[in-house]
């Protein structure tokens, strides 16, 4: 019976980080975004809402509708992850690389209030290879509505080997 | 008369022969300094030595992810013993190097707890910081910087930014230019900088402290040619 349940489960799993980013939180629940979920197939909403000072109304989904659920900070990301079937993430390296390697879709969602905002640089290039969809709070609908999940290219994870070849190389190291 | 002329004289030659101890030391020092520069980067001779003193200067979040990444497919035997270094507001990096380390005496066990130790330094500027306080705050992380690196005197120092690691950075500069301990920099671009360096790249890169650079995308490549470019670490 659970097994049942869970196949017909798919989660979307929304994630801000260690900060807060109620834009992302408030673009998430607003209805048109919920619709636009539900008609996708998803049947629950789970957010990750950091430090915000935004709380989402909870919902059990008995009406049909999505069922939403928050909570403040986890040590479990990555299992949250992993039982997802759409991330939507804040644009730090740590979240978009997790995704990334659990081969999950996701669509990175860039905060506009923060000062320094070069993490939108690593979610425009992850978009130009098709790895990631990238939007912002206010046209998360839209890409919603035009995303294709199928057109998106699995990313295949680096490893640090080439630089500690130089490295080795620089030290006088043999190569082996 | 003569005698206040005499006195005069030799005033004016002990404050020329001071001037010019001045003026020598400081040639002597750019000549030196120059020298550094012009050594840094350049390769060891093979088989130089069969392992270095290595610090590990771990960011935060991210950066300590890349970090260990990187630090997974270095030859351990090769970087020991190893120091690491974080921010002291920074409860997570250590923890995650300490399971790092206590990952690899596992498989080797033979070379555990030895070989690794872990340190924390004072942050020159807490985000938020007035200007003010900092001036004070950035003495006492230099003065931290510089007994951790009396203490460790490393031969290889790895570091992705951010800030902690300029300080100690520059402090292994000022060593190999004193000739205290003559160290290797290895400085990796943050993954998430695509198109711009950080402040903490810029700065190792444009000094020319780092010995070896390297950016994780093509387009920084192109614009700092001396980068090695290395393909995501993540």
């Amino acid at each position: 019976m659970e097994d049942r349940e869970n196949a017909k489960k798919r989660l979307v799993f929304v994630t801000v980080g260690t900060t807060s980013f109620d834009a992302l939180v408030k673009a998430v629940v607003t209805q048109h975004v919920q619709d636009e979920l539900l008609k996708r197939g998803c049947t629950h909403l789970l957010i990750q809402m950091g430090r915000g000072t935004f709380f989402p109304t909870k919902c059990d989904g008995a009406d049909g509708s999505l069922v939403v659920d928050y909570f403040t900070f986890s040590s479990s990301i990555a299992d949250h992850i992993r039982s997802a079937s759409l991330v939507i993430s804040h644009a730090g390296s740590g979240s978009i690389f997790e995704t990334l390697k659990l081969g999950k879709p996701l669509i990175v969602v860039v905060n506009e209030d923060l000062m320094d905002n070069h993490q939108c640089e690593l979610a425009e290039a992850l978009e130009e290879r098709k790895h990631l969809y990238y939007t912002r709070p206010h046209t998360l609908h839209q890409t919603l509505t035009k995303m294709e999940l199928e057109s998106l290219v699995p990313y295949t994870p680096g490893d640090g080997t080439p630089v500690a070849r130089i490295i080795d190389r620089f030290l006088g190291f043999p190569d082996d | 008369m003569e005698e206040g002329c005499n006195c005069l004289t030799s005033k004016m030659v002990s404050n020329l022969s001071i001037g010019l101890f001045i003026v020598l030391g400081i040639v002597l020092l750019m000549v030196r300094v120059l020298y550094v520069v012009y050594r840094c980067g350049k390769p060891f001779p093979k088989g130089a030595s069969q392992s270095f003193t290595t610090l590990v200067v771990l960011g935060s979040g991210g950066h300590t992810a890349e970090m260990l990444s990187l630090l997974s497919v270095l030859r351990m035997d090769r970087f020991t013993p190893r120091f690491y270094i974080a921010a002291a507001t920074d409860n997570m990096s250590l923890q995650k190097a300490r399971s790092f380390e206590d990952s690899l005496a596992v498989k080797v066990p033979a070379v555990k707890k030895v070989s690794s130790q872990f340190m924390q330094i004072y942050r020159s500027r807490e985000v938020g910081q007035s200007y003010v306080t900092s001036v004070w705050t950035t003495i006492v992380a230099i003065v931290h910087g510089l007994w951790l690196m009396i203490r460790i005197r490393p031969q290889v120092i790895l570091c992705n930014g951010p800030g902690t690691c300029i300080p100690l950075c520059v402090i292994a500069f000022l060593f190999k230019v004193l000739g205290i301990r003559w160290s290797s920099i290895f400085y990796v671009e943050s993954v998430a900088r695509v198109k711009k360096l950080s402040l903490s790249g810029l700065l190792l890169y444009k000094l020319r402290i780092a010995d070896q650079f390297f950016v994780q995308w093509p387009q920084l490549q192109k614009k700092y040619p001396r980068a090695h470019y290395v393909g995501c670490l993540m």
